[in-house]
């Protein structure tokens, strides 16, 4: 019994043992649904194994919108405690607990999983590849994200959520002060989708640099692809020193190093530095993508080229390199001289230049330009000012004198997620919109589409604009409670009622998918919204195969040029296609990943060291392998494309 | 038979092992804390660029030059995060 005590929550409430009830529910629901339906077999052939970068693309999406859902439970929580002073509804560990586990879930189990979904279903088709470089370690990289993600989310059920912040700053996440396990599934899980992470980014940055159509240059990339590219070459060089930090933190809480402690040589302060470190071009390997998205939908709706093509690349690899010279700016406070506060600052206002200088491109693009305002469009119009208003805020913290004011309080809140939710989920939900048709099928309704998005603009801004004002009046970040002398009572209020038109926005997002599921046409061909660059041009549904015969590129919109200009996109006959073959591999080492994961967590050595041997054994089996793919005949392809409709 | 010879690898292994002996001798020897650092620095250094080079074939693909690219790239980076970090925590903390 004393076995299993340590599996127990420390600080349990009714709603962790009712969610503990739902999960188990929800478990067997769907494993007697399988079993009733058959589809066990189904869903190991077509999901499980399968290295295609549409359905890992798609998987990814789903999870990305899952954990859209639990961070979104996380979030308004938070704001039903803090909507009137001295609340009970939480109480100071959970509140910390929630805080915590919303920042990671939303960040590394929502946003990135959402901007490595686009990436895998659109960069292939691009730059006219077949799929991804490495397909299977596409696969690996999918499955490791799935069982970290997996992983953290069990923490509020089995031993506890870590509680140290997103930050987890060191000391208050060593051992001294974090005393239940939670604070070792942050280290481990990320850790796991982390390597899932980094994978990605070699994949990308291969794909991109060795597998474009013939005669498609560097430069004459659409610009969603220039973004990813850009985007992995950060997380190339960011992701490890995350790897490393969270490693030497595993380490100081499991194996008693002093990395990060306050005695023995330990610095605490080295976490936050190296933290931030991978922190801040983070930021940019969210926000780039987005970018990227954001130029595909206003050029295509806009009915214009996108203005300013070379200065967007240039932008884009300066912030790259920027990104790395910043990430001082989050803590200012922390004790360091005016010297380096100074250096920082100046990094950190230059590094808003080139982001400017691309708000400039989308004015102008739009400019003198048939605008149809389409939901996709609309989330980028509406993304314009809301983010500049986070990016002028941004500015104001990066002043370090002035930051002392602003730090660590409501007004930090309000400015990041000003920047991070037009910026980056108003991108996805638009992306998901725009790109929706060409992998399900049918479009997403346009009225409730609409719907969704004033619900969440006007949320959005009811949410976070009060938060500015309470924050310079003084309501600190991550505080549980406040009195009511403190006067923050009625603007918290109003954020709470912001909140929850968020909430019924994102419902909306479901009810829409369920109504055109339902009800929408399934005719709409494969360009339904007279859009410019190569992914367009293939079948909708995309075959297996992506393109019958490769494309052929001289510009940056070959594609509209094909529409518009007589350009011939497809030449020759057909030829034998060479594609990868399926793997159960990459689902069972992650799998396996997540048990030797759960065995650091508890410190249970046994079960640690042969789940270690078994991943082991699967890189040494796929060493040894001999996987020559197979090969899809042309008489296969003349019918397949005869069923969707003849090549273009 | 000559161009059989893997001459350039062999040479690369035993000046790798050279490499790691001149390191060894900086613990079996007795040397300041100055010379011995700057041996180890060396030896480092010119033991990664041999590995890459010789054993990991840099530049021998027809876009050679982007090897290099990356690597001044991540040297940069590399150099920044460690003179900021120790910028940030120790000379003007």
């Amino acid at each position: 019994m004393e076995f299993f005590q340590r599996f127990a929550i420390p600080h349990p409430s009714p709603a962790i043992y009712a969610s503990m009830v739902a999960i188990a529910l929800v478990s067997i629901g769907i494993v007697v649904g399988l079993t009733y339906f058959k589809k066990w077999g189904y869903l190991w052939r077509e999901w499980l194994t399968t290295v295609d970068h549409k359905k890992i693309g798609i998987m990814y999406l789903l999870s990305a919108i899952l954990m859209l859902f639990r961070g979104g439970a996380d979030a308004i929580m938070m704001r039903a405690q803090l909507a009137t002073p001295e609340a009970k509804l939480l109480d100071a560990q959970h509140y910390n607990e929630i805080f915590t586990t919303h920042g990671v879930v939303m960040i590394i189990f929502m946003a990135m999983p959402f901007i490595f979904a686009f990436m895998n279903l659109i960069v292939p088709l691009q730059i006219g590849a077949r799929d991804v470089a490495f397909p299977r370690l596409n696969a690996l990289s999918f499955w490791l994200f799935f069982f970290g993600a997996m992983l953290f989310n069990i923490s509020f059920v089995v031993g506890g959520s870590p509680d140290a912040g997103w930050t987890s700053y060191f000391p208050l996440a060593g051992n001294d002060f974090s005393t239940s396990v939670g604070t070792n599934y942050y280290m481990i899980a990320i850790q796991i989708s982390g390597i899932g992470s980094l994978m990605t980014g070699i994949n990308m940055i291969t794909t991109i640099l060795k597998m474009r159509a013939p005669g498609m240059k560097l430069m004459q990339m659409p610009m969603f692809t220039w973004s990813a590219f850009i985007a992995n070459v950060i997380i190339v060089f960011a992701f490890p020193v995350l790897t490393v930090a969270l490693i030497m933190g595993t380490t100081d809480r499991l194996f008693g190093t002093n990395f990060f402690t306050t005695g023995n040589g330990g610095m605490d302060m080295l976490w936050a530095n190296f933290f931030w470190v991978w922190g801040h071009p983070e930021v940019y390997i969210l926000i780039l993508p987005a970018f990227g998205l954001y130029s595909e939908i206003i050029s295509t709706f806009s009915s214009r080229n996108l203005y300013g093509y070379k200065s967007m690349v240039a932008s884009m690899v300066i912030i790259s390199l920027l990104s790395f010279l910043v990430w001082t700016h989050h803590f200012f406070t922390m004790g360091q001289g005016a010297l380096t506060n100074s250096i920082f600052s100046i990094t950190t206002m230059a590094i808003s230049v080139p982001t400017g200088v691309k708000i400039f491109n989308w004015l102008f693009t739009m400019w003198k330009g048939k605008i149809r305002f389409t939901v996709p469009m609309l989330y980028s119009i509406g993304f314009i000012p809301l983010f500049v208003i986070g990016g002028v805020t941004g500015v104001m913290l990066a002043m370090s004198a002035a930051d002392y004011q602003y730090h660590n309080t409501m007004f930090l809140v309000a400015h990041f997620h000003n920047a991070i939710i037009p910026g980056v989920v108003f991108a996805m939900l638009a992306g998901l919109t725009y790109y929706w048709p060409k992998f399900f099928g049918f479009m997403l309704n346009e009225k409730i589409g609409k719907s969704t998005f004033w619900l969440l603009s006007i949320g959005f801004v009811l949410a976070f604009f009060p938060m500015y004002i309470t924050g310079l009046d003084g309501q600190a970040r991550r505080m549980y409670t406040y009195s009511e002398a403190t006067g923050f009572g009625p603007l918290n209020m109003v954020s709470f009622f912001g909140a929850g038109l968020m909430a019924l926005g994102f419902v909306t997002i479901v009810w829409n998918i369920y109504y055109s599921f339902k009800n929408s046409p399934r005719d709409i061909g494969s360009d339904p919204w007279d859009a410019r660059s190569l992914e367009w041009a293939t079948h909708t549904p995309v075959p297996v195969y992506n393109f019958a015969r490769m494309p052929q590129v001289n510009s940056s919109e070959a594609f509209w040029d094909s529409k518009k200009k007589g350009h011939q996109l497809f030449k020759g006959e057909y030829q034998e296609i060479h594609m990868p073959n399926n793997s159960g591999v990459p689902f069972v080492m992650s799998a396996i990943f997540f048990v030797a994961g759960f065995s650091f967590v508890f410190a249970l050595w046994v079960p640690a060291v042969i789940a270690l041997i078994g991943i082991f054994i699967c890189m040494g089996l796929r060493s040894f392998e001999l996987d020559h793919g197979y090969h899809i005949h042309v008489e296969e392809i003349e019918e397949t494309e005869k069923k969707l409709g003849g090549a273009k | 038979m000559k161009e059989l010879f893997p001459a350039k690898q062999v040479m690369g292994f035993v000046f790798s092992l050279v490499l790691t002996v001149v390191a060894l001798l900086v613990y079996f020897t007795d040397m300041s804390f100055t010379v011995g650092m700057t041996v180890l620095l060396v030896t480092a250094f010119v033991q990664a660029f041999l590995q890459l080079v010789v054993f990991m074939h840099a530049g021998e693909s027809k876009d050679g030059r982007s090897i290099y690219t990356t690597i001044f790239y991540g040297a940069i980076i590399a150099i920044v995060t460690v003179f900021g970090s120790l910028l940030i925590l120790i000379w003007d903390m």
